[in-house]
């Protein structure tokens, strides 16, 4: 493991598999009446959030506590240039408190890889703009081979808003590294500036169209469009999108009797996701990803922090 | 600074055309130029010159001093020092001060504040729109008539993205023979959060993409005003293939453009941004952004044919914390006065697509030409001109120090390359401010 979770570049698939076998470990304990392991007893963990969140914040929080660390949730809201304080200054004002690791949440990319260059604290980053949001991705992909057994050679269709997306980010890296295809779908104006070199460089595929990729997805990934980017211009009503883009009820039957269904939240029903996809008892792995959550992130903590040394 | 206007004889400096002279200052002109070794005489001080090159004194159209506003970050004296430093005798003041340079008092201030430093002629660009908020001229007019003589006027940082506005601008500047220096921006197609060169990087980065067509589109429609208007209109800090192109054509149709190259968008590019690079650092952060290698192949082609007309260096000090922020809330702008010309030679003289006499071209006659300083600056080394001189080692090799800088910010994306070519003297009217390449 490296110093710091900041990337899904910063694991391998030998990684991943750590991670995740003990996630499968820290998974059984969520079943418990008694959920406290000792493993990170005395260490001190912020969530250091810039931006609002509340399931990321909440499951960081949950993963800490039951391995018994302290954990503070600081609300940094609004951006420090706007207070006239520098991140630096912010972030080296919460560490000199004397903590063992920062959860870090912002609303700007390539945030939480700054922050690691100023602390000397192992850093994971809970989301960082646009850019990554590599625990997420950990969860779902944890979630994939809970159901699926050996993503090798599966084929996962990542739908919807990936010019926004960090999830999707995070998830591509993720999913290409353990062996799967990936077809990222999107109307144009919704696809990362350069995506065909990048899909051309990393081996990933592309699409605007929906239909023909669905019966050949092993899962697939539905991603949160926000409404507000109707005024951006990137696509005229929500109409037109649940028709281009959205997992509809009819979609559901391009689809095979148990391909899972995956959704970062919050879920915009009848937008990207209609309720039968949402709700659908033998796909819709939501709810999986929600409580996968809280055994990686465990498990991220104890490989990132069980083993350092308390100053 | 020293006071005594007594003689100076630089021996043995290498000219434009090749030949090797003895150059007699007095006066603040020089005085003689002697191609016999010894012929030239004395003077009550001598600069040893041997293997150096005699330039013109550099001029530069884009400079930020951040006087009155941001005196943490540079003022005018400390930015004159950088200027000295970096081989300069004049540079043009940009407008983004606060309060902002739309007023002849204003622009008569930052024009005193350079005369009392006096290292450097310190020239105001006036701001194109009042307050730069790109709706009403600024005074334009009075700010020609001034003591400080504006004759460039630019909203620099900010586009003039009105159409109506530019053109009205265009027109009135030709009154006095001003010339509307361009930060060419469509705000529509790159809005304030825009800070990376959108391409397949800022797309994986997750950055907002600043894209070059953004630039080309207000290139493209500047020159079709200027060719309306029968105005002048000069395209700041070309960073695109697409812009260069634009350009080239606009002057074979006998258009009245000129455009400039910073020294950062010659040899810097975007990938510096990539996490494999050290990731979202903000000291390559810059208003255009750095751009592809093949863009900065296309600048320096252009540079060396013309189609650029000039470097300018963008020069944009910052203090320390104004950095230290997320990238996308991190300041632009990137420092530039004291390493311009070793960049220059780095990058376009090492390489052969510019001889010295190029550089006097681009970084002295063009400028001056263009900022309407001509009379002063940017004269040929020739009997009777103005003794506004530099003197360039083309063989000195030095790692760039941030911490030696004269300036008063620390945001230098040059910090540890090794560059090509030291100023060793510059004389502004015959008096050395760069002396042995330490201030005096």
């Amino acid at each position: 493991m490296t110093r710091h979770l900041l990337s899904i570049d910063d694991v391998d698939a030998a990684a991943m598999a750590e991670i995740f076998d003990t996630a499968a470990e820290m998974h059984d304990v969520q079943r418990r009446a008694v959920k406290k392991l000792p493993a990170l007893r005395g260490r001190t963990v912020i969530n250091l959030f810039f931006e609002d969140s509340t399931r990321t914040r909440s499951s960081f929080e949950i993963a800490g506590k039951w391995l018994s660390a302290d954990v503070i949730n600081l609300s940094a809201k609004g951006s420090s240039a706007s207070k006239g304080e520098s991140l630096r200054d912010t972030v080296l004002t919460v560490t000199a408190m004397g903590v063992d690791g920062l959860v870090v949440r912002h609303g700007a990319s390539g945030a939480a890889h700054q922050i690691s260059q100023w602390v000397d604290v192992p850093v994971i980053n809970a989301g960082d703009g646009m850019h990554e949001h590599p625990t997420q991705a950990l969860l779902d992909t944890y979630t994939l081979t809970r159901r699926l057994g050996s993503l090798e050679g599966k084929h996962v269709a990542i739908v919807g808003d990936l010019t926004h997306s960090r999830v999707f980010r995070s998830n591509v890296k993720a999913l290409l590294e353990l062996g799967a295809s990936v077809t990222a779908v999107a109307p144009p104006t919704l696809m990362p500036a350069g995506i065909d070199d990048w899909a051309k460089a990393a081996g990933f595929a592309t699409s605007y169209e929906l239909d023909p990729v669905l019966p050949s997805a092993d899962a697939v990934m539905m991603l949160r469009v926000q409404r507000e980017r109707m005024s951006g211009g990137y696509f005229p009503t929500a109409r037109e999108y649940t028709v281009g883009y959205g997992l509809t009820r009819e979609r559901l039957g391009l689809l095979g009797a148990d391909t899972p269904i995956l959704h970062p939240g919050p879920m915009n029903r009848g937008l990207e996701i209609s309720a039968d996809a949402a709700d659908s008892v033998d796909r819709s792995v939501v709810l999986d990803q929600v409580s996968a959550g809280v055994a990686v992130r465990m498990s991220v903590l104890y490989h990132l922090l069980a083993g350092e040394e308390t100053p | 600074m020293t006071e005594a206007l007594g003689s100076l004889l630089i021996k043995g400096a290498r000219l434009l055309d090749e030949t090797t002279a003895d150059v007699l200052v007095a006066d603040g002109r020089i005085a003689e130029i002697g191609t016999t070794p010894g012929a030239t005489g004395t003077a009550d001080t001598t600069i040893d010159a041997d293997g150096l090159v005699l330039l013109p004194g550099l001029v530069d159209l884009h400079t930020h001093l951040r006087e009155p506003g941001r005196e943490d970050a540079e003022t005018v004296l400390t930015g004159s020092r950088a200027a000295a430093v970096g081989g300069f005798t004049a540079v043009l003041a940009m407008a983004n001060t606060s309060p902002v340079t739309d007023t002849a008092e204003a622009a008569e201030r930052v024009f005193d504040l350079g005369r009392a430093a006096g290292l450097v002629d310190v020239q105001p660009v006036g701001a194109v729109t009042k307050g730069l908020a790109g709706a009403e001229l600024a005074e334009l007019g009075l700010m020609a008539r001034s003591r400080a003589r504006v004759r460039v006027f630019s909203d620099d940082g900010r586009c003039v993205h009105d159409a109506r506005v530019m053109r009205r601008a265009l027109e009135y500047v030709k009154t006095f023979g001003g010339v509307i220096s361009q930060h060419s921006q469509d705000p529509a197609l790159a809005g304030p959060t825009a800070c990376c060169h959108e391409g397949e990087l800022s797309g994986r980065l997750g950055l907002p993409g600043w894209p070059g067509v953004a630039e080309e589109v207000i290139v493209a429609r500047d020159v079709m005003l200027a060719r309306h208007t029968g105005s002048r209109v000069h395209v700041a800090h070309v960073s695109t293939a697409g812009s260069v192109e634009m350009v080239r054509w606009a002057k074979a149709q006998g258009i009245d453009v000129t455009a400039e190259v910073t020294p950062h968008h010659l040899l810097l590019t975007t990938d510096l941004l990539a996490t494999e690079n050290g990731g979202y650092d903000p000291t390559y952060k810059v208003n255009p952004p750095l751009r592809p290698a093949e863009d900065v192949e296309a600048l320096r082609d252009a540079l060396a044919d013309g189609t650029i007309d000039a470097v300018a260096t963008d020069h944009a000090p910052h203090a320390r914390h104004d950095k230290e922020h997320a990238f996308v809330d991190a300041a632009f702008g990137m420092l530039g006065l004291e390493t311009a010309l070793p960049l220059v030679a780095t990058v376009m003289v090492e390489t052969g697509r510019l001889d010295w006499a190029g550089v006097a071209r681009v970084m002295s006659t063009n400028p001056a030409r263009i900022a309407g300083l001509d009379s002063e600056h940017g004269r040929p080394l020739a009997t009777g001109e103005p003794a506004n001189l530099t003197l360039v080692d083309p063989a000195a090799v030095a790692t760039v120090d941030r911490d030696d800088s004269v300036s008063l910010s620390r945001n230098n994306p040059w910090h540890g390359r090794t560059l090509t070519g030291a100023v060793r003297a510059t004389l502004l009217r015959g008096v050395p401010t760069v002396l042995e390449g330490a201030l005096q």
